[in-house]
């Protein structure tokens, strides 16, 4: 019983947001110096790679915001397990704190894509499955923050968007296959670029860049919810207190 | 079970029937968007036969949409909704009949009048044949989802181009293996892999999405 | 350590510095104007919240 009233008094925003507060410059701290780390690693230190050039050091910021944007959705779809599982007012928060920055970095990901392949393929667009997944998965986020904005009530919008991520989380992959077999049968591209070897420190760079994109979401997320937080909650003493006591 | 389930799709049909209209303008609409592209693109029976299959999916995804704002808007609007969410019988099974119900107005009818619109397109009859096969077991994976979008935008403003944002990704898998399948006949490389994974999926969607859209419309009722 | 030799070659890119500054430019553009809007956005939101919470003080005290 402790144990849930202990997860309960955590996930209530009262006491998330002077949380949150002090989190953020730590975590944004630590994507700087990870982002430092990874650019000097990716963009000084690392060799050419003797097939692509150096034009394949857009992989150091490609990956990374791949990655992001995959996980970030997962991320999504657990708090809304967690939202309609526990019925947490901090998940629905969370969820729509995290949305934007996952659809930016889907939307990072296709702009590096597209820049990366203008030099290695000659277009700046193919069809290939993970290029083709990466778009499917920038409109599950554009759909999510466009339904989650449709609803005036907050409950309902989170439960509703809620709803709609784990939909979309047990949809991904089968989209996801579903592409890659579509693309195999046309013949896309064939060239497979995660299949050229990879030097130890090119893997160190896009590592240290993924953790840099890692910290930088966490501390943008903290610092959405944080409004978020204000907006929904406005009518509780807390915020009347944090909004009488002059908060920048 | 299948008491409720009958009955709740025997009411939709019943009541759909008097609205006759509304299945033939999305008839109308999936013949005319079919009818456009040949115009658009030219004449050629070589383009046209390569196009045919994805052509066809694509106006059949968006003619199964027509109808989706209507399946739970109007029982919404006369209070019957809240009655049935209310009823000691899961909600999942109403909304089962309904999405049979709808895939019997929106998505029977496309199978049966897409030979016709395959052969504007020069299709061979093995390939109309794969294609009416193929739109038969991929609309109903089209109704259950689109019956998700349908109850998470209920009652919302701007809903219905709200619900094609969020069921058109979702459409993807069965828009590939559908269109995958009459592509494959016209190649000579045989669409039956493509239709036992739309079989699949119909299967999966009709068993999962109905209880997805009940907890989405007991969201939209709160 | 430093791979490279001057500090032209490393804008060069070895060719492909159009696309590889390209990227990293747009994505440091975007990690900047992110934090900026949303802190932006927060500071209107209390801004608007201390005007209602003002109003409402007001008409609960007449």
């Amino acid at each position: 019983m402790t144990d849930r009233f202990n997860l309960y008094r955590f996930a209530s925003p009262a006491t998330f947001y002077p949380l949150a507060g002090t989190l953020i410059p730590y975590f944004a701290a630590i994507a700087a110096v990870f982002g430092i780390a990874g650019l000097y690693v990716g963009m000084l230190v690392a060799p050419t790679d003797f097939q692509q050039g150096e034009g394949y050091r857009i992989i150091f910021i490609h990956v990374p915001a791949s990655w992001l944007s995959m996980f970030i959705y997962l991320v999504m779809a657990g708090w809304a397990a967690i939202g309609l599982a526990f019925n947490t007012r901090l998940s629905g928060m969370m969820a729509q704190a995290l949305a934007p920055t996952g659809a930016l970095m889907a939307f990072l990901s296709l702009w590096t894509g597209a820049l990366w392949g203008k030099p290695m393929w000659g277009t700046w667009w193919v069809w290939d499955a993970r290029l083709t997944s990466e778009l499917i998965l920038l409109f599950l986020y554009i759909g999510y923050m466009a339904l989650t904005a449709a609803i005036d009530d907050a409950r309902r919008a989170d439960k509703a968007g809620g709803l709609l991520l784990l939909v979309g989380v047990v949809n991904v992959p089968i989209i996801y296959f579903s592409v890659k077999w579509w693309n195999t049968l046309h013949q896309g591209s064939s060239v497979n670029l995660t299949k050229s070897s990879m030097a130890e420190t090119m893997l160190w760079g896009m590592l240290l860049m993924a953790m840099c994109f890692w910290m930088y979401s966490i501390a943008v997320a903290l610092m959405r919810v944080r409004t978020i937080m204000l907006e929904r909650e406005r009518h509780t003493d807390w915020v009347k207190a944090i909004l009488a006591g002059g908060e920048q | 079970m299948l008491n409720i389930v009958a009955a709740v799709a025997g009411r939709d049909l019943k009541l759909a029937m008097r609205r006759q209209a509304d299945i033939v303008s999305a008839l109308f609409f999936f013949v005319i968007v079919v009818s456009l592209f040949p115009l658009g693109i030219g004449p050629e029976p070589d383009l046209l036969r390569k196009l045919a299959p994805g052509v066809l999916w694509v106006a059949a995804l968006l003619a199964t949409m027509l109808s989706l704002p209507r399946l739970f808007a109007d029982d919404h609007r006369d209070g019957t909704l809240e009655q049935l969410a209310l009823a000691p019988h899961p909600l999942g099974l109403v909304v089962t009949g309904k999405v049979i119900a709808h895939w019997l107005v929106s998505g029977l009818p496309l199978a049966l009048i897409a030979p016709v619109l395959g052969i504007q397109f020069d299709l061979s009859t093995d390939a109309l044949l794969v294609l009416t096969g193929a739109i038969l077991l991929g609309t109903p994976a089209l109704s259950g989802i689109g019956a998700i979008g349908a109850a998470l935008t209920l009652g919302l403003r701007g809903g219905g181009v709200l619900l094609s944002l969020l069921v058109l990704p979702l459409y993807i898998p069965v828009l590939i293996f559908g269109a995958g399948a009459v592509d494959a006949t016209v190649s000579g490389l045989g669409g039956e892999g493509h239709l036992s994974l739309l079989a699949a999926m119909t299967c999966a969607s009709i068993g999962f999405a109905p209880w997805a859209a009940a907890a989405a419309l007991k969201i939209a009722l709160e | 350590m430093i791979y490279w030799n001057s500090f032209s070659d490393f804008l060069a890119m070895g060719g492909y510095g159009l696309y590889v500054w390209g990227s990293f430019g747009v994505t440091a553009a975007v990690m900047l104007i992110e934090p900026i809007a949303v802190a932006r956005h927060r500071k209107t939101t209390i801004a608007r919240l201390k005007r209602q919470l003002r109003a409402e003080s007001r008409t609960t005290a007449e």
